[in-house]
């Protein structure tokens, strides 16, 4: 017996299963099993599980996929009804969740206008990254129409970062109602489909420092320069959000003027 | 057709099975293949080669946690619509792991799916989730340990499917 020397963790139980044991660990684990009927029922119990989820799913990757999953269709885009139907749905569900989900928003003590600016950069962070064919107005190989456009509106110039080396690429900007006015949404998006989403707009606070503010899944860092307050928004668990938000400060800090007098 | 849609292609079959017991529902699914599928074919040029069913799958993975945060806070415990268990066949024990998945939450379900359903390994899960791999084992061990809960809890009181 190998007991002595062997003591069997359930992950390594788990790994078994799962065919992820060296050869030798998995000769150790079995010699544990014929002499520990309880993890040995485990261990089957946990087969099972497998057996029924292959039964009960297995079968649905050899169903021919339906007409709208073919990819010449797909690729030239002849699906307007479908995304259109698509897009409503979503739309429909996401007015009601994005509402209730500002409720429960962000913690501040008294609201600010720089957090009434995180709040609803949030709820358009949720509203809009979820948007798969709808979400941006102005695509990102438009930038300097986009660019200007915003920068109109929102009445200062404004210079949305490039995240090249972050890994990320502009997908777009869209002009949304901010608290004190126009407010300018610029979204980004990495190669796995993770999105991060720049807020701006014109506020009365003249400067602050980079600030963090987390969710339990979307976060933000939000900062105020030459009287415009950016909230950057990405999801809670990326650990790059805040290696993003900084590359994003530094730039637009080094476009500003130094101070006068 | 390119080397790149063929690759996608192929995938699309299995991104099916794993969206439909990701979600439990079948149109649901499609639709999210289908949004992976879009943003696969639009992103060639972000994709620099390696694996890429792992790559899909991130997608996917990706896309549902995004629709599931619009959802209510905890859209795992919604019950699973009589017509879906009606419309996929008469197999009780289907209901019962069906029911089962339900419980866990979106991490574990999602890797444990990925696991026994996809075949991925421990580091491919880790890939897709973007977690170490010792989360990965702590979901699946979690997911199983709850799932044999929930199966050894209600067995006596499961309802019959007519």
């Amino acid at each position: 017996m190998n007991d002595r020397d062997q003591i069997v963790s359930e992950a390594e139980l788990n790994a078994y299963v799962d065919d992820e044991l060296p050869a030798d660990r998995r000769s150790a684990v079995e010699a544990w099993l014929a002499t520990h009927p309880e993890d040995a029922a485990r261990v089957a119990g946990w087969r099972r599980q497998i057996e029924l989820i292959r039964e009960r799913f297995g079968h649905l990757a050899s169903e021919p996929p339906p007409q709208r999953l073919n990819i010449e269709r797909l690729t030239h885009r002849r699906y307007g009804a479908i995304a259109a139907a698509i897009a409503a749905t979503i739309a429909a569900f996401l007015i009601g969740a994005g509402a209730g989900w500002s409720a429960r928003g962000i913690e501040v003590a008294a609201p600010s206008e720089l957090a009434r600016y995180t709040t609803d950069a949030l709820v358009a962070y949720r509203l809009y990254t979820v948007e798969v064919r709808h979400p941006v107005e102005v695509p990102g190989d438009q930038r300097p129409h986009l660019v200007e456009w915003l920068s109109k509106r929102v009445g200062s110039p404004l210079h949305p970062p490039e995240l090249d080396k972050q890994g990320l690429k502009l997908v777009g900007g869209r002009l949304l109602p901010g608290p004190a006015g126009p407010s300018a949404f610029f979204m980004y998006e990495s190669p796995s489909g993770e999105r991060f989403t720049l807020y701006c707009g014109r506020i009365k606070d003249g400067q602050t420092a980079l600030r963090y503010t987390g969710g339990d899944q979307n976060a933000a860092y939000y900062w105020v320069d030459q009287n415009l307050a950016y909230v950057l928004s990405g999801p809670a668990e990326a650990n790059t959000l805040r290696e993003i938000a900084q590359a994003a400060y530094d730039q637009i800090d080094r476009r500003s003027p130094p101070p006068q007098g | 057709m390119s080397e790149f849609r063929e690759q996608i292609e192929a995938a699309i079959p299995a991104l099916r099975r794993y969206a439909r017991a990701l979600t439990r529902d079948a149109e649901t699914a499609d639709d999210i293949v289908q949004d992976t599928l879009v943003r696969a074919l639009r992103s060639e040029h972000l994709f620099h080669g390696g694996d890429m069913r792992a790559w899909l799958y991130t997608i996917l993975t990706n896309l549902n946690r995004n629709r599931l945060r619009t959802l209510a806070r905890r859209p795992v415990l919604a019950p699973i619509k009589d017509s879906d268990v009606t419309t996929t066949g008469p197999d009780t024990g289907g209901r019962d792991i069906v029911r089962a998945l339900e419980m866990l939450t979106e991490e574990q379900r999602s890797a444990l799916l990925l696991v026994v359903l996809e075949s991925l390994t421990y580091r491919e899960v880790s890939e897709v989730q973007g977690v170490p791999i010792g989360t990965v084992m702590s979901r699946l061990a979690r997911a199983r340990n709850e799932i044999k809960a929930y199966l050894d809890g209600e067995r006596p009181a499961l309802r019959r499917v007519k």
